[in-house]
């Protein structure tokens, strides 16, 4: 077989067969038809991602990971997806999301569901593009493109106030998206080639004052998507009132896409300016995750102090990064995935419980244990790995985090650490206020709340966590090279 | 292009005649329709070089690659616009074949407009396209804001006239001659004459592409004008006018560009200020896409900001884009009964198809990817970034730019996720897919940009 023989790379495939499968579920008027094909489409996307893993063919592994067609020769700009380690460890992610939120809340009925599904399938095919895109003009195409559906899907399905909250978060992320097309334009015409290339960009000669102000362009876009303080105002909002599924997209995937943003597009193309800004950077991000913490403590509902740990989370990978160090890049990129699945297991319990009871106020609820034991093992489980115990998947990516955040300085490590405690403090302050004191009249009947499709998604869930928690060299393994290379890019400034 | 300004004035006079001899209102739309099929053929002969008519025009109108593929533009969009709106013409008034000789005519002066050699044939242009507005503005004549809008487009119109008259008088004393090649401007420096003919000819110009500060009619006129007008007034003959607005600025001015170009970029922040702020504050979507054109008038004048390639290509995607959306709004929105914001409320039950091309009509208007005017939207910011100073008014723009998701995306809400129970007249299968139609269009110019730019280097 030669390398003209590639019928379709694997990125390819990622993009298209979500969209297609997305635009045909459109079309499934019936409800049950429309949850199969997407549960049954959301699965072969998860499969597809499994056979990259075990695609090892030496000769053809460049054919079918990278792919590069003519779109814009005028301008320079060509359809160029490429699927190295830090790519597929995010297309895993994204895989792995839509299934868990679909099995998940398989029960749940939604209205017009041929259109929640057929949203939810585009989303998934404008994640994999952003996390595949090797064009800045593709990678605006596809970062833009990811909201668009989540725009509808949040603001159609879930709570009372959820067309003015998701309204808030769409007017943030377009006008940061906005700012970053203007940093994009302004540096594509300073590249040596005239081109829009991931390679191209990372050449562009800046002046360093011009630089530092496109840094900051860039950065608009990413601080506001991850979030990062004080950019974060739309995210509880958010994560409060989108549906079940749409907030484990959002909080799972798409807060990954500034994290993703800030190693590929950021750093080595601005080397300089990220080296100047260092210090704010981390300030910010340390600021934000002790601030959240705080917040996370006081909140008496469940999806908000879900919504500011995730906040507290967030903030370390940005702060790690920005200690441009082997060990912070590597503990992020295990972060980056293991977040992703503690987050949604999160709110698989919370969704489990809001469903059931009725209410997700930890005021309201108490001793879930004695009526739904095996719920409280998946959540303690879960739990565990939200604080980052030993033996879960979390404990490696933070303490690779905090050991780079270390090198860069002691003091901000310090206060950093104190999130751990925090965390600490109102995970195991809301486990024992929600699962185990007395059984009132709202949790009384909390028998066979947990449904088989939701009992699946929790065991995925808690099998990666431990698998992750005792070998995380699998996740090492995988982006070692998008490691090098960003630590190559950085040296020696 | 000399076949097809012939052509359309031609076809104006025959549609007039026709309806003295043709009673029927229906057949109309008919005529107009061969006529503009026949216009679109006669100006792709002239773009592979089939010169059907030969006229000695003594250099007063040059034909480029540039001005052709504008007028492809120019004639598709009104073909279209013909499609979605023949019903709603039958509605506005007996005189049916007089409106289409009127659209016919601007039609004619959009061409001469367009491509205009000499300050003569702008003027000429410019006067052809407006005048037959006037008529068009007051065309519902027991309607009393039609009549009102009609007035006082006129009375504006004719004041914006004089101060271009006076403006190509001045350049006229400076220079002696029209031709814009004879006039040499910038070999010599900046002469005061010449500067104050220069500043006249922008606010004559900004007046007809309402860019603010001269844009103070466009509400009451497009709100009060018959909807089909308004839509016709916001997209074919604005574009036309800012077409010409380009050219004399750059074939003309062109050398004097760091003389005016501050001048220039104070009017766009002006007009995106204006109109996307108080585009935020209206009740009415007609007003609303009123103030929304002259939002767009400030982002088309980053052409003229930028005059470079980028800009000078990128004002035909915005011309393409622009006019496909906002005409394709303009049509949902003639249908409606209630043209306020809760008029549109639970559209998507009642009318799936009307407001999901809606939805990418508007999509268009804010410039989210995948639709044209995403990279209208980019090109103009490509050309402006592309001069290297004033990044400042980029940045303005594009915060404007997030303003405007504001109420565009209004009216997806209440489209979308409000309840009601929006009540349309009647709507024809052709109209359906009209529309359809014009909304594939967008998204594959969303996608692919080149098929409309490759025409002009071949």
């Amino acid at each position: 077989m030669n390398p003209n023989d590639v019928l379709i790379t694997f990125p390819e495939l990622l993009i298209w067969f979500p969209l297609l499968s997305g635009l045909i579920a459109f079309f499934l008027k019936e409800e049950k038809t429309a949850k199969r094909w997407s549960v049954i489409s959301s699965i072969i996307t998860l499969a597809v991602v499994a056979v990259s893993f075990f695609f090892t063919n030496k000769e053809l592994y460049y054919h079918y990971n990278n792919v590069s067609y003519v779109w814009m020769p005028s301008i320079g700009s060509s359809f160029a997806l490429m699927y190295d380690g830090m790519g597929r460890m995010l297309c895993l992610l994204t895989a792995l999301a839509f299934p868990l939120a679909f099995l998940t809340t398989y029960n749940t009925r939604y209205e017009k569901p041929n259109h929640f599904y057929g949203l939810m399938l585009l989303s998934q095919t404008g994640l994999m593009g952003v996390f595949c895109a090797m064009d800045a003009l593709v990678f605006y195409f596809f970062w833009e493109l990811a909201i668009i559906p989540i725009y509808f899907l949040a603001s159609q399905w879930g709570g009372e106030r959820r067309v003015q909250v998701t309204f808030k978060f769409f007017v943030y992320t377009f006008t940061a998206s906005l700012l970053l097309l203007v940093g994009i334009i302004y540096v594509y015409l300073h590249t040596p080639d005239g081109s829009f290339s991931l390679s191209s960009f990372q050449k562009a000669t800046l002046s360093s004052g011009k630089e530092k102000f496109i840094f900051w362009l860039f950065l608009a876009a990413f601080a506001v998507k991850m979030p990062l303080f004080p950019f974060h105002t739309w995210q509880p909002d958010t994560y409060e009132q989108s549906a079940a599924p749409v907030t484990m997209i959002l909080s799972g995937v798409m807060v990954k896409m500034g994290v993703f943003a800030l190693i590929r597009w950021l750093i080595p193309v601005f080397p300089h300016a990220s080296v100047v800004f260092t210090p704010v950077v981390i300030a910010l991000a340390v600021i934000g995750m002790v601030y959240a913490s705080l917040l996370a403590w006081a909140q008496d509902d469940l999806k908000r102090l879900v919504a500011y740990s995730s906040i507290v989370h967030v903030g370390l990978m940005c702060a790690a990064i920005f200690a441009r160090n082997q060990s912070g890049v590597e503990g992020v990129m295990v972060q980056m995935f293991n977040h992703g699945i503690n987050i949604i297991g999160m709110w698989m319990v919370v969704e489990l419980i809001e469903h059931h009871f009725g209410t997700r106020k930890i005021s309201e609820l108490g001793g879930i244990a004695k009526s739904s034991p095996l719920l409280t093992i998946f959540l303690v489980i879960i739990a565990f790995a939200n604080i980052a115990l030993p033996l879960t998947n979390a404990f490696v990516g933070e303490f690779l985090m905090f050991n780079g955040l270390f090198q860069f300085g002691k003091w901000t490590t310090a206060l950093a650490l104190t999130t751990i405690i925090l965390s600490a403090a109102y995970t195991l302050n809301m486990v024992q206020k929600v699962f185990y004191g007395k059984t009132n009249e709202v949790t009384a009947a909390g028998a066979g709340m947990v449904k088989r499709g939701a009992v699946t998604a929790l065991v995925m869930v808690v099998i990666v966590i431990l698998l992750l928690g005792i070998y995380p060299k699998l996740m090492l393994d995988l982006t070692s090279d998008t490691v090098q290379g960003f630590l190559n890019k950085i040296t020696g400034l | 292009m000399m076949s097809s300004i012939i052509l359309s004035a031609l076809w104006g006079v025959i549609m007039m005649f026709s309806g003295i001899f043709l009673k029927k209102k229906s057949t109309a739309k008919y005529i107009a329709l061969v006529g503009l099929l026949m216009l679109l053929m006669v100006n792709l002969l002239d773009y592979y070089n089939v010169w059907m008519i030969h006229a000695d025009i003594r250099q007063m109108l040059k034909f480029t690659p540039f001005g052709l593929i504008f007028n492809v533009v120019i004639f598709a969009c009104t073909l279209i616009f013909l499609l979605l709106n023949a019903a709603e013409f039958e509605k506005i008034g007996t005189h049916v074949y007089d409106y289409y000789a009127l659209i016919f005519f601007v039609l004619c002066g959009a061409g001469l407009a367009i491509s205009f050699n000499t300050l003569l044939m702008l003027f000429l242009g410019i006067e052809i396209i407006t005048i037959p507005l006037y008529i068009l503005a007051g065309s519902e004549k027991r309607n009393l804001k039609s009549n009102e809008a009609s007035i006082k487009y006129f009375l504006m119109g004719v004041f914006s006239t004089g101060i271009m008259l006076m403006g190509i008088a001045f350049l006229y004393g400076a220079t002696g001659t029209f031709y814009i090649e004879g006039m040499n401007l910038g070999a010599a420096g900046l002469q005061p004459m010449m500067l104050i003919g220069i500043v006249l000819l922008m606010a004559a110009m900004a007046f007809k592409v309402s860019a603010a500060p001269f844009h103070f009619w466009v509400p009451d006129v497009y709100d009060g004008a018959p909807t089909p007008v308004t839509s016709f007034m916001a997209t074919i003959v604005k574009v036309a006018s800012f077409m010409a607005f380009l050219r004399l600025f750059d074939n003309a001015f062109g050398k004097l560009h760091a003389d005016w170009q501050l001048l220039i970029a104070l009017l766009t922040a002006a007009t995106l200020f204006i109109g996307n702020i108080t585009a935020v504050f209206q009740q009415s979507v007609k007003r609303m896409l009123a103030y929304s054109s002259v939002a767009h008038a400030g982002f088309m004048l980053f052409a003229l900001f930028g005059l470079n390639t980028f800009a000078r290509e990128g004002l035909i995607l915005y011309a393409a884009a622009y006019s496909l959306a906002t005409i394709g709004s303009f049509a949902v929105l003639a249908k409606m009964d209630d043209y306020s914001l809760e008029g549109f409320n639970g559209l998507s039950k009642t009318q799936p198809l009307l407001a999901f091309t809606n939805t990418i009509f508007l999509l268009s208007l804010t410039g989210i990817p995948l639709t044209a005017g995403f990279f209208a939207k980019y090109y103009m910011l490509l050309g402006a970034v592309k001069t290297g100073n004033h990044l400042w008014l980029v940045i303005f723009a594009v915060l404007m730019a997030a303003v405007s998701a504001y109420y565009y995306f209004r009216v997806i809400q209440a489209m979308y996720f409000k309840d009601g129970n929006a009540a349309v007249s009647r709507v024809s299968p052709v109209f359906s897919i009209s529309l359809g139609l014009t909304a594939a269009l967008i998204i594959l110019l969303g996608l692919f940009p080149n098929i409309l730019l490759n025409g002009l280097y071949f």
